[in-house]
């Protein structure tokens, strides 16, 4: 009588002997009974337990792992095994899992903290974040410090390099987005101003909206995920193939090789990209300002002059330099400090761009205050 | 045993720690001049974190370590900097930086630390490229060639400087038994030109009973050395069953032996 699946029967002999009997196909795939029932019906009498497999039709990891369970059972309460009736190889299977014992503490504690001490872990993790970007924030001053008076070492080809893949090859996505950007406000703007018969103030609205703030602000944001992310990446790679210790090693600090080019070739391609980007959010606008409330070019351009003035269009790209090294810095951070796994590189580059965002949203809120308080 | 028995570097009573987790205490050990030293272990015994202190990639949580009879450990930033230019380090994948030719991999420390000539470092990184076997591969970038050839590789630019202390993590390790051998060979035959003392980590029984000269034995379980001196001579002599295990592939001296490899 073969089953799908296999059984397991327990059948009492005498002198507190119990024979357990191992019948049909024990397989993965057909599922497996629990040796819980078995250990009840093994009761309190048994003081020894024996195996008749004479019924199995075949068996795999499924009969394995049960009887490695069972005879753990077994063990706790003290019953003799005889496992001579069992099939060759899963003796000899049993054998080997029992055969280096259970590392003392190496099993992980699945204990999940109280409230309290997990608000306190983060607390101290934050902080310990924080005191890890001042800390490289002094070490990238003192680089610069060393940059300013040529003492650093770097390759010059590496910041050019940098330059290049921070600043030529951002125009493309940098124009789409700043046109969109530039687009969506004056539609948004014109569908209102129309209402009151003043729509020639789209170009106002949209003029100093992108040199004062959206400007800057989209482009930090585009580079953080474009060019911050990629930042992580390629130091995180580094550390793990111990580029960054070969480094160490040779007495070059990876700070002045490494950090400084990237800060370097962000700060200065920032600022560009972001008169670029002003300029590109403004033809989005006339776009709309011409073809949506048939003003002609000139009119908007003459509008657009009269509305900003040198100081919106400064404070903007004095902003997108901070921007730049803001995201410069977190990530080289990021990519600096990842493990070495490429689990952690993936990490990485996330961490870069989130805290990228983080940093440049708070900075932007301090300038607000700041400029209000100037009355800039 | 080394060329004339001076210590070139000495480790004292080191303790090795990650936070409060002691992975390797009292290690006490010295290398000679010109010789060829091998930190044994099985896996996750610590050899590579010994040699990671031994370079100043981390800090020992107790003990000192000098070079002749400088301080490493307490030397100050320039003086560690000026130290560590004596030093040639090759990585277990060779960390070659994957942004630049071979050439300009080699011709890096060149620049850095000498007043030659931009032709000159040219001239210099080919030979020492030519050295390892890669005559021709100069202007190739590390991912286009092989894993042993980036080895290769990362050894002509530990080479770069002429150290005077060559330290080698697993150099053996992903290799084939044939490229392994010319790996060793050429160990030996650039202690033997260069007067380097060589500081090699591993695991390879074949490898080393061909180069070494002394060693020392890492031990997971009691979390120190546990053998020191030259591995032949322990092969043969040592009294531990858990040394002679090790050299012997387990095959003596207790089944212990295979078990230390899980620690």
């Amino acid at each position: 009588m073969v089953s799908e699946r296999g059984t397991v029967t327990v059948s009492a002999g005498g002198a507190g002997i119990s024979c357990v009997h191992l019948a049909g196909p024990w397989r993965l795939r057909g599922g497996q009974p629990a040796p819980d029932e078995v250990e009840r019906a093994l009761g309190g009498a048994t003081s020894r337990v024996t195996f008749d497999a004479r019924e199995l039709a075949g068996w795999d990891s499924a009969l394995v792992t049960f009887l490695a369970q069972l005879l753990e059972r077994c063990q706790r309460r003290g019953l003799t095994v005889d496992q001579s009736g069992l099939p060759a190889g899963v003796q000899r299977l049993l054998a080997l899992a029992a055969a280096v014992p259970e590392k003392q503490g190496a099993r992980a504690t699945a204990s999940r903290p109280s409230f309290v001490v997990r608000v306190g872990m983060v607390t101290l993790s934050a902080a310990a974040e924080g005191r890890a970007f001042l800390a490289f924030l002094g070490e990238a001053v003192l680089s610069l410090g060393r940059f300013v008076t040529a003492r650093a070492r770097y390759r010059r080809v590496d910041l050019l390099l940098e330059l290049q893949e921070a600043g030529a090859r951002a125009l493309p996505i940098v124009t789409l987005i700043s046109f969109l950007i530039g687009l969506i406000m004056a539609f948004v703007g014109a569908v209102s101003l129309q209402q009151f018969g003043a729509g020639i103030y789209v170009a106002n609205m949209v003029a100093v909206a992108m040199s004062r703030e959206m400007g800057a602000m989209m482009t930090a944001i585009i580079m953080a995920g474009r060019t911050g992310s990629a930042y992580a990446a390629q130091l995180g790679t580094m550390n793990v193939s111990q580029e960054i210790d070969a480094l160490a090693t040779m007495g070059i600090p990876p700070m002045d090789f490494l950090v400084l080019p990237r800060m370097l070739a962000l700060s200065i391609m920032m600022p560009l990209l972001c008169i670029y980007s002003d300029f590109i959010g403004i033809i989005g606008g006339g776009m709309v300002a011409t073809g949506m409330l048939d003003l002609s070019v000139t009119q908007y351009w003459e509008q657009t002059k009269g509305a900003i003035t040198v100081t919106d269009f400064t404070t903007g790209v004095g902003k997108s330099a901070v921007f730049g090294i803001l995201v410069a810095l977190s990530g080289c951070l990021e990519g600096i400090r990842a493990g070495r796994s490429a689990s952690a590189v993936g990490d990485a580059a996330t961490a870069a761009v989130v805290s990228a965002i983080v940093y440049i949203i708070v900075a932007d809120g301090i300038f607000a205050v700041i400029f209000h308080v100037l009355g800039i | 045993m080394g060329a004339n028995g001076e210590a070139h570097i000495r480790v004292q009573g080191l303790t090795m720690a990650f936070g409060s987790f002691v992975l390797m205490h009292d290690l006490t050990f010295a290398v000679a001049r010109g010789e060829v030293f091998v930190i044994m272990g099985g896996s996750g015994s610590g050899k590579s974190t010994l040699l990671r202190h031994m370079i100043g990639l981390l800090e020992p949580a107790a003990g000192e370590i000098f070079y002749g009879t400088q301080s490493f450990t307490r030397a100050g930033e320039e003086e560690r900097a000026r130290m560590l230019r004596r030093f040639g380090v090759l990585y277990q994948s060779g960390a070659l930086f994957s942004s630049m030719t071979l050439l300009e991999n080699v011709s890096l420390p060149l620049g850095e630390y000498t007043d030659l000539g931009a032709e000159e470092i040219r001239e210099v990184a080919a030979l020492k490229l030519a050295l390892v076997g890669l005559r021709g591969f100069e202007g190739y970038y590390p991912s286009q060639i092989s894993g042993g050839m980036q080895k290769r590789a990362g050894l002509a630019r530990a080479i770069a400087l002429d150290p005077e202390v060559l330290f080698f993590d697993e150099p053996s390790a992903g290799l084939d038994p044939i490229s392994s051998r010319r790996l060793d060979e050429l160990i030996l035959e650039l202690r033997d030109s260069l007067g380097a003392t060589v500081v090699v980590v591993t695991h390879e029984l074949a490898s080393i009973f061909t180069i070494a000269d002394n060693g020392v034995l890492l031990d997971a379980e009691s979390r120190t050395l546990i053998a020191s001196g030259s591995p032949r001579v322990l092969r043969e002599q040592s009294q531990d069953p858990r040394v002679r295990a090790f050299l012997t592939r387990g095959e003596e001296g207790g089944s212990d032996g295979a078990r230390t490899e899980h620690g």
